[in-house]
């Protein structure tokens, strides 16, 4: 492993055009790509988490009595209002809210 | 000492392996490449060869460990054939891209449908533009040697492609002939150094994403794909004076010397000449040597490096000649000829002389092309247009056997 680093780092001996590499990271909001939104009706959440259970990317985060989703991640794929079984959770288009 | 032993082309293969000392290998058996695989797996388990052996459960599995080890900075082998080649081509066609010094062997077998498994070289041909270079191997010894080789060229800091050794199956892989090991120590001297690309290898000290989203219209994007396309088609061209001085170095350091991209036999007053590629071109010499006996002025071209395609090797080659006759034992279906016809039909096109030049279409599926009744037609044919006589379509060989 020394030499590797030894020979990474002498830019003299390693082209420039091989491949590419990435050694910065860049923190993508996927939330931005939503379309519609999850709201959830808190009069009928009984806080049972199905939607934390279904959510595929992981996004919905514990209230004191209920979920939502974290606006940052949510892609907005509604599939937390398709199980929700109260019908708590509506899906509300980003142009509208 | 070296010695010399009695083993067919797979067993050659991994004893070239074998002196190339790789650390990782990973295989997955298919016909006629299987006994390969069994050889080299009874090299480690014997403890002849000391690399780690990858058990995954296919093809596109074998050649995505061996991109995981050779960014990790080891030395690497696989050998594939046909279908497998098939399902392994995801990551066989980033390879190149990611200039990871993989090679890997090609036991050639034609391609399916219909059901066949004998050889032909119909699986190497339909990969050649993936990126990777390609050798041809003529005899059991080429295959042993040009392994080899093939790392030196593979790893070369100016080249970092991956290399494919294609030997023909059934005629190498499972003919028998006498193979000279060479001496370990005088290996190891040419191997030097193990090496890969640095650029991307595995360092803790330097964490990175290898091979990130790169392109589209954004900033600089479409500048930065451009530069490493460029850099990938520079390392194909520099690869083929590394070839030609890998192949003089082995020659002076084990003694054993092979034309590294094309090959003349009795050229030099030859009015016309046969084209081979492969473990047909024997038959193909004895042919010309029968010809010559009864007066017509053949010569014979053996293309041993298909990629990077040796533009000016064969434009300097047929400066003497009239007509050529191609024999592929592939089919180039968008063009109903052979590869290799093709091939130099398109490098005729960068130099001065234009040869009639006719396309034969033999060894499909495991046919042979005998010299007394095939090679002596392909003389026969390509004399006929040496004289004037204008031949447009592809002869099938083994049309009527």
């Amino acid at each position: 492993m020394k030499k590797q680093a030894k020979r990474m780092f002498d830019p003299s001996t390693i082209p420039d055009d091989l491949c590419p590499i990435a050694t910065e990271f860049f923190d993508m909001q996927v939330g931005d790509w939503r379309a519609k939104r999850p709201v959830v009706i808190r009069t009928k959440c009984t806080k049972c988490g199905t939607c934390w259970a279904y959510c595929p990317t992981q996004c919905v985060v514990e209230r004191d009595t209920w979920f939502e989703a974290d606006l940052k991640l949510c892609k907005g794929c509604g599939i937390c209002a398709q199980e929700c079984p109260r019908h708590a959770i509506i899906m509300v288009d980003e142009e509208d809210s | 000492m070296g010695k010399t032993i009695v083993c067919d082309g797979n067993e050659a293969a991994a004893w070239g392996v074998s002196l190339a000392k790789p650390d990782m290998i990973a295989v997955y058996p298919i016909t006629p490449q299987s006994s390969l695989a069994e050889h080299l797996t009874e090299f480690i388990a014997s403890g002849r060869l000391s690399a780690d052996l990858m058990d995954v459960e296919g093809e596109h599995t074998v050649l995505s460990v061996l991109q995981g080890a050779c960014l990790a900075g080891a030395r690497t082998f696989t050998a594939t054939s046909a279908q497998g080649l098939a399902f392994m081509f995801e990551p066989y066609y980033r390879t190149p891209n990611l200039r990871l010094p993989i090679v890997m062997a090609i036991v050639t077998r034609d391609g399916i449908s219909p059901q066949t498994v004998w050889g032909g070289q119909q699986d190497a041909m339909t990969v050649k533009e993936a990126g990777w270079i390609q050798m041809y191997a003529e005899s059991n010894q080429e295959v042993l040697d040009s392994i080899i080789m093939a790392y030196r060229v593979a790893e070369h800091p100016e080249v970092l492609l991956p290399v494919n050794v294609c030997l023909d199956g059934n005629f190498l892989s499972y003919g028998i002939e006498a193979v000279s090991l060479p001496d370990s120590r005088l290996v190891d001297e040419f191997l030097r150094e193990k090496s890969t690309n640095w650029h991307a290898a595995l360092d803790p000290e330097r964490p990175m994403a290898v091979d990130p989203l790169t392109g589209g219209g954004s900033a600089q994007g479409a500048s930065m794909f451009v530069r490493y396309r460029k850099g990938q088609c520079k390392g194909m061209q520099k690869a083929l004076g590394v070839i030609e001085d890998v192949h003089a170095e082995y020659a002076a350091k084990i003694g054993r010397s092979y034309a590294p991209l094309i090959e003349s036999y009795r050229m030099e007053d030859a009015n016309f000449a046969i084209m081979t590629i492969g473990s047909m071109t024997g038959a193909g010499k004895d042919a010309v040597d029968m010809a010559r006996n009864q007066g017509k002025m053949v010569g014979l071209l053996k293309v041993k490096t298909v990629r990077p395609f040796p533009v000016d090797a064969l434009c300097r080659s047929i400066t003497r000649i009239k007509a050529l006759g191609v024999v592929d034992r592939s089919v180039n279906y968008g063009w109903n000829a052979g590869f290799l016809y093709q091939e130099v039909l398109g490098a005729m096109y960068h130099g001065t002389t234009r040869v009639s030049a006719v396309s034969f279409i033999g060894g499909l599926s495991g046919s042979d092309i005998t010299v007394e009744k095939h090679f002596r037609r392909v003389i026969d044919v390509t004399e006929r247009a040496y004289r004037g006589d204008v031949v447009k379509e592809t002869i099938w060989l083994n049309e009527d056997d």
